[in-house]
């Protein structure tokens, strides 16, 4: 656990130029070792340190290269006023920032990718739990079963997108053709082009996407409740209800809270569907904040703003990860004590 | 064990060393190596004609090069997207073996920022002849008073309509350039007739965006709209004109259903593939739409149904109506190119090169020598209006740049939603030609 807390210097490092410090760290170290070699105690321990450098390190680089050093970046960018082309040179301190959180546009993503969080929750938990109670059960047609409720899940999500696109076209599309032979009529702008429906049926597909993952990491944690239990619930004269309520349910909980963080930093980090359905549209109903950095990033070339927003959302994404690690996650973490 | 673990971690330890020195090695080595190719015997060519004719085109072009001086001309086609975003990248990395000698600009906002960064060559003396025979077209290419960029295809927006539909429709007779209210009198009838008169595709935002640029080359004269961008100023109140003409449009509900969602050009029910598989019957687009639209129909040949006339002229409008809105493409010469790259560009606005260029329909030429050699009988319909004697304003978002320009087309795709009216739209450009 020590050296966890010492590598992130080593990856920190190397971070602005990582062969020369890597490769200058080695024999700093070894001619150490080698004096030292005489104490047998201090040698094993040394060595031991040194394998877990060496195990570590290139984790530790790679990390460095790819997440400490963008993020240094995105914080330098943050602070310049700068379109892309030549130096940094136009320093405006904290004025991006203040730009950022001033702009309706992106308060209005913060709250679209708070509902989108919750929704997802609310809409996937029980539903997921549901599909997976029923599909834990023998039946006919199970593993099929299992298979088309993942299959969206697999599906490409720019695939999975364009689909989607086609089927919700207004007039032309399947959905409104399926309503018409009903007699039912779409919406006049259809169903992403309103911006008062467009979260929801965004929603709708974000739910068809990603519930086969819920319903699957479920059934997976279904599996690791013990046969006894139920057999012993049996005995005991309880029926499916209960035994559902007082045994699987508790037994399922690490990996529901799981499944609740990865759910979570999803719904935080959302773009690709969002992009490809809406572009954010109509009149700003769907934008989320990644959708936000990428129109001022690459869009307009507003690099600045775009390094601001996604700081901010870096710091949101931390802040959620952080708490929910905190209060929910961290009953999981604890040692085993007083469960049975 | 312990010896195995220990050569293991050694290796390990090892091979990130020699991956991360491999890296910095192959970005050392990529610039070092593209060293012998920016000698003056080798050039570089960027462009976005990455399909059949024109692709073959223009490498028969770069082989004529240099058959004719010597000089090798290494020809990267790539897809329009895509070449956007790797001359974004070279110029990001500010390295000349990284930037094509010659690659295409689109002028305006992005070009004024090429020439602040010190990455485009000036080319007003070494193409004076060029130049002077496409002046015409080389405003929007001109910083202070000097060139950056050879334009040599220039095209204006207009309304491509379908002859069939408007013939079913009862209108029989079409001007090449209506008033406003001959243009709301096809509209009517054609939902008379039960047809859809317009496709736009909002979700993109420029689609729409054309209504409000092409009504403030209408309402203002072309003079004040160059000011107003010069001075950061836009309270001429014929910019809230233009946008009242555009809600008075909007308010006709001449759109395809869920034109708020609706693309661009992409597939077969976005706005161009609306026009292109007869179901609207107009779309406002550029000198691109049959090209467009070729490759939306079936059976993937140019629709034969096209007519086109130019926006309508409103009553007591600012602009001249001669005036039209358009934008084109341009050669650019990198500032660290050798001088046979200049000579390159030159060659590409030649006569010959440029009336091949027009007889594949290309593009619309700009050297005059070429005009009369468009082949498609719809895309020679534009040059007589192009060359009408008015000035050709710059697509607005390309003119002021992608910063101001993202914000303005978002408040008038705002304004298609029924959120935004005319003066929030100036506000918008106001305040992001402020905080530029």
């Amino acid at each position: 656990m020590a050296d966890d807390v010492t590598t992130p210097d080593v990856a920190a490092s190397p971070a602005t130029s990582p062969a020369p410090d890597a490769a200058g760290r080695t024999p700093r170290v070894r001619p150490a070792a080698s004096a030292r070699g005489g104490r047998r105690g201090v040698s094993s321990q040394l060595r031991k340190r040194l394998e877990i450098f060496f195990f570590v390190a290139p984790a530790c680089a790679l990390f460095g290269l790819f997440v400490i050093v963008p993020i240094a970046t995105a914080v330098q960018m943050s602070l310049y006023k700068w379109k892309g082309i030549g130096p940094l040179v136009d320093f405006v301190g904290l004025r991006n920032y203040v730009s950022v959180l001033t702009n309706e546009v992106f308060t209005d993503a913060v709250v679209h990718n708070l509902i989108i969080v919750g929704l997802s929750i609310l809409i996937q938990l029980p539903l997921g739990l549901g599909i997976a109670l029923l599909l834990n059960r023998k039946m006919w047609g199970q593993s099929a079963l299992r298979t088309i409720i993942f299959v969206p899940y697999v599906l490409a999500e720019v695939v999975a997108g364009v689909i989607w696109v086609q089927l919700l076209q207004p007039q032309y599309g399947v959905i409104d053709a399926l309503l018409g032979a009903v007699g039912l009529e779409g919406p006049e702008q259809g169903w992403l082009g309103d911006p008062d429906l467009a979260l929801w049926t965004l929603m709708v597909v974000l739910t068809w996407k990603y519930l086969g993952l819920a319903v699957i990491l479920f059934l997976a944690g279904l599996q690791s409740v013990p046969e006894e239990l139920y057999e012993a619930a049996q005995l005991d004269g309880a029926g499916w209800w209960q035994v559902q309520r007082k045994i699987t349910i508790p037994l399922l909980g690490p990996t529901l809270r799981t499944w609740g963080f990865l759910s979570m930093i999803g719904s935080l980090q959302l773009f690709d569907m969002v992009w490809i359905l809406t572009r954010g549209g109509p009149a700003n109903a769907t934008t989320t904040m990644a959708t936000f950095l990428v129109n001022e990033g690459t869009q307009r070339n507003n690099f600045g703003i775009a390094g601001a927003a996604s700081v901010v959302l870096f710091v949101i994404a931390l802040f959620m990860a952080v708490l929910y690690q905190q209060l929910i996650l961290r009953r999981d973490t604890r040692p085993e004590t007083g469960r049975k | 064990m312990t010896r195995t673990k220990r050569s293991a971690a050694a290796i390990a330890l090892g091979s990130v060393v020699a991956l991360l020195a491999a890296a910095c090695a192959g970005q050392g080595g990529s610039s070092g190596g593209n060293a012998d190719t920016a000698d003056a015997d080798t050039i570089t060519w960027w462009h976005n004609s990455n399909t059949g004719e024109g692709k073959e085109y223009y490498d028969q072009l770069a082989a004529d090069f240099e058959a004719e001086t010597g000089v090798k001309v290494e020809v990267s086609a790539m897809q329009h997207e895509d070449m956007l975003t790797k001359l974004q990248a070279a110029f990001q990395s500010g390295d000349d073996e990284q930037i094509p000698d010659v690659y295409m600009s689109r002028g305006g906002g992005e070009l004024k920022t090429e020439v602040e960064t010190g990455v485009v060559r000036d080319l007003t003396d070494d193409a004076a002849d060029e130049i002077a025979t496409i002046s015409g077209f080389t405003g929007q290419y001109t910083v202070d008073d000097k060139v950056y960029a050879l334009p040599y295809s220039m095209g204006i927006v207009g309304f491509w309509y379908n002859k069939d539909l408007f013939a079913q429709a009862g209108i029989d007779e079409v001007s090449p350039s209506p008033t406003i209210e001959e243009f709301y009198g096809y509209v009517d009838k054609l939902d008379k007739a039960g047809i859809t008169p317009l496709s736009v595709g909002a979700k993109d935002a420029w689609p729409a965006a054309h209504y409000w640029y092409y009504a403030v080359v209408r309402e203002c004269s072309f003079d004040t709209v160059e000011s107003a961008i010069e001075s950061k100023d836009y309270s001429d109140p014929c910019f809230i004109k233009a946008g009242e003409d555009v809600e008075d449009i909007i308010a006709k509900k001449p759109f395809n259903k869920g034109f708020l969602s609706t693309g661009a050009q992409d597939g077969p029910t976005s706005a161009s593939g609306l026009l292109a598989t007869e179901k609207v019957a107009m779309e406002l687009a550029g000198h691109w739409e049959p090209g467009v639209a070729g490759g939306l129909t079936e059976d993937e040949q140019v629709p034969d149904f096209f007519g086109w006339f130019a926006f309508p002229t409103f009553d007591g409008q600012g602009g001249d109506p001669a005036d039209q809105m358009g934008g084109g493409d341009a050669w650019s010469v990198s500032a660290g190119a050798p001088d046979a790259a200049v000579d390159f560009a030159k060659f590409l606005l030649s006569d010959e090169a440029q009336q091949g260029f027009a007889e594949r329909n290309m593009g619309l030429p700009t050297n005059p020598a070429a005009t009369d050699s468009v082949a498609d009988e719809a895309l020679s319909q534009l040059i007589p209006v192009r060359d009408g004697g008015g000035n050709t304003q710059l697509y607005l978002d390309t003119r002021l740049g992608k910063s101001v320009g993202g914000a303005m087309n978002d408040a008038i795709a705002l304004m298609f939603a029924g959120q935004a009216g005319p003066q929030d739209i100036v506000d918008a450009i106001q305040s992001a030609a402020e905080s530029e």
